[in-house]
């Protein structure tokens, strides 16, 4: 049957998003190349990397750096820029292929 | 200053940008944004007194340049606020990136634009290179005339451009200096028919709707950007149908009709010139001349350019043998000015069509005199004879 040209998706007027924070269901952890890696021993949960992360996806827990939302978390790696001189509890690593 | 000289049958004489100040006051939008160029200064200027006399309950907004006074009315619009603003010539230029916000958010924020030549050089008289450059930009264009079209222009634009089926923002234009400075007899309508006409306005959606929360201008990746170029292209299609509309009721209510266009004489003519805005004027000065001689020669005024009424026109031009499309703008493609390619592929592939020559005229106010037209008409009498459209596109007024 021939497809007609005109078929198309409903969208909302002028591009508006109509749901609150939907932005969630788009993961961006697809772009990481590389993957930042905690080491618990060292960090002293000042959680700097939590303010600076600029996905939200670092996870803090009762004021304690548990790790990371691999789903949204892009590697940019500002968090383990961030993370003081005399600590660095992140590295980043190379995902995997 | 408009303080209009009210007789009885309600003729004044104003200039055109007293017009549209008056109009706009008459309108009382929620929100007006103003930064001055000439030569549209005098619209917002006007305004400005009027809301500093307390007469309109508008938030004038004055800016620091064009793009922040058309992203001041893409904010206010995105609030659900009837907004309208006035610019011209680079003011429209600055104003460029923002036009596409505005139209593909889907905001129908009301211009008036006042048309005058684009630097270098640096020139501040009439022709259409401004609002011809944005002639893409989503915006609807109405073109007008005279001091009352631009006048009754401007209520026509806000019901077209917040109607629902449209929600597209509107310029309306008139020609710098020649309309805008030049004063002329017109017949104004009373407030309150102005409020009834236009109504109050009911966005669709809104920011300030704190009961519906949404995200405006977020980005849109290859998923959806065409899916929303295709609705917004769907809907300024659909303006023309609105344009009639509006421009019937328009005419039930005060007595002038408008439609997409005006033909001149143009029933059982031979040869027609297309033109825009003032310049119709003085044609038809010139046709009618000619027409006492005997010659049958006509006009086509488009009033609404954009979205282009290409069926109607080729339509009303079908029966003349031989056309030419005046553009007060070259569009520098070593191919003539844009109403003159519209024109043309309007015409392009129907049986028996007319020749279409095109010539461009009366950059940076260079006078277009009655002579010009009819030299016009000559050369299209020239194409009759020979059968031949000779130099498809060139310069006249030089
Ligand atoms: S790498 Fe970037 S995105 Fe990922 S957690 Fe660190 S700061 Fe956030
Ligand atoms: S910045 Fe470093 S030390 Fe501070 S919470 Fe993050 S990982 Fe731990």
């Amino acid at each position: 049957m021939k497809k007609d040209c005109e078929e198309k998706k409903e969208v909302p007027l002028g591009g508006v998003i109509h749901k609150a924070g939907n932005a969630h269901d788009y993961v961006t952890g697809g772009w990481r190349k590389l993957r930042p890696v905690l080491d618990k021993d060292k960090c002293t949960n000042c959680l700097i990397c939590w303010v600076m992360c600029p996905d939200s996806a670092v996870i803090a827990e009762d004021g304690k750096m548990v790790g990371f939302d691999l789903e949204h978390c892009k590697g940019c790696g500002i968090c383990a820029m961030e993370c003081p001189d005399k600590v660095k509890a992140i590295t980043m690593e190379e995902e995997e292929a | 200053m408009a303080t209009p000289l009210t007789d009885k049958k309600k003729q004044v004489v104003l200039t055109g940008n007293s017009a549209v100040a008056y109009a706009m006051k008459q309108i009382d939008p929620d929100v007006c944004a103003a930064y001055p160029i000439t030569p549209s200064t005098a619209i917002m200027e006007e305004f400005s007194s009027y809301y500093a006399d307390g007469k309109v309950s508008t938030e004038l907004v004055t800016v620091e340049s064009e793009h922040s006074a058309m992203s001041a009315c893409v904010g206010a619009a995105a609030a659900g606020a009837r907004v309208m603003t006035a610019t011209s010539s680079q003011g429209l230029a600055l104003m460029w990136e923002v036009l596409y916000i505005a139209s593909g958010m889907r905001l129908p924020v009301v211009m008036a634009v006042v048309n005058r030549a684009l630097s270098a050089p640096i020139n501040i008289h009439c022709d259409h290179s401004d609002s011809m450059g944005a002639r893409d930009s989503g915006w609807i264009q109405i073109y007008s005339e005279t001091v009352q079209e631009a006048y009754d222009n401007l209520f026509q634009a806000v019901r077209i451009a917040e109607d629902h089926r449209v929600l597209t923002p509107a310029m309306v234009c008139l020609d710098g200096f020649i309309t805008s400075h030049a004063i002329e007899n017109l017949t104004l309508i009373e407030d309150g028919d102005v409020k009834d006409f236009v109504g109050e306005f009911e966005p669709k959606q809104s920011l300030l709707d704190t009961g519906h929360p949404i995200t405006m201008g977020a980005m849109t990746l290859p998923e959806y950007y065409i899916d929303f170029k295709y609705e917004q292209s769907k809907a300024i299609r659909g303006a023309k149908e609105v344009v009639i509309e509006v421009g019937r009721e328009f005419g039930e209510r005060f007595g002038r009709e408008y439609g997409l266009m005006e033909c001149y004489r143009l029933d059982d003519a031979d040869v027609a010139i297309v033109v825009l805005s003032s310049a119709a004027g003085t044609t038809k000065v010139a046709v009618d001349r000619l027409r006492d001689q005997g010659k049958k020669v006509g006009l086509l005024r488009p009033r609404l350019y954009r979205p282009f009424p290409h069926e109607e026109i080729a339509s009303a031009l079908m029966g003349v043998k031989a056309v030419c499309v005046l553009d007060r703008a070259d569009s520098m493609s070593g191919f003539g000015g844009p109403l003159f390619t519209d024109v043309r592929s309007a015409l392009y592939g129907r049986d028996s069509a007319p020749k279409v020559i095109g010539r461009i005229f009366g950059l940076g106010g260079r006078d277009y005199k009655v002579e010009d037209a009819e030299a016009v008409f000559d050369e299209l009498y020239n194409v009759l004879e020979t059968g031949e459209a000779g130099k498809l596109t060139g310069y006249i007024t030089i």
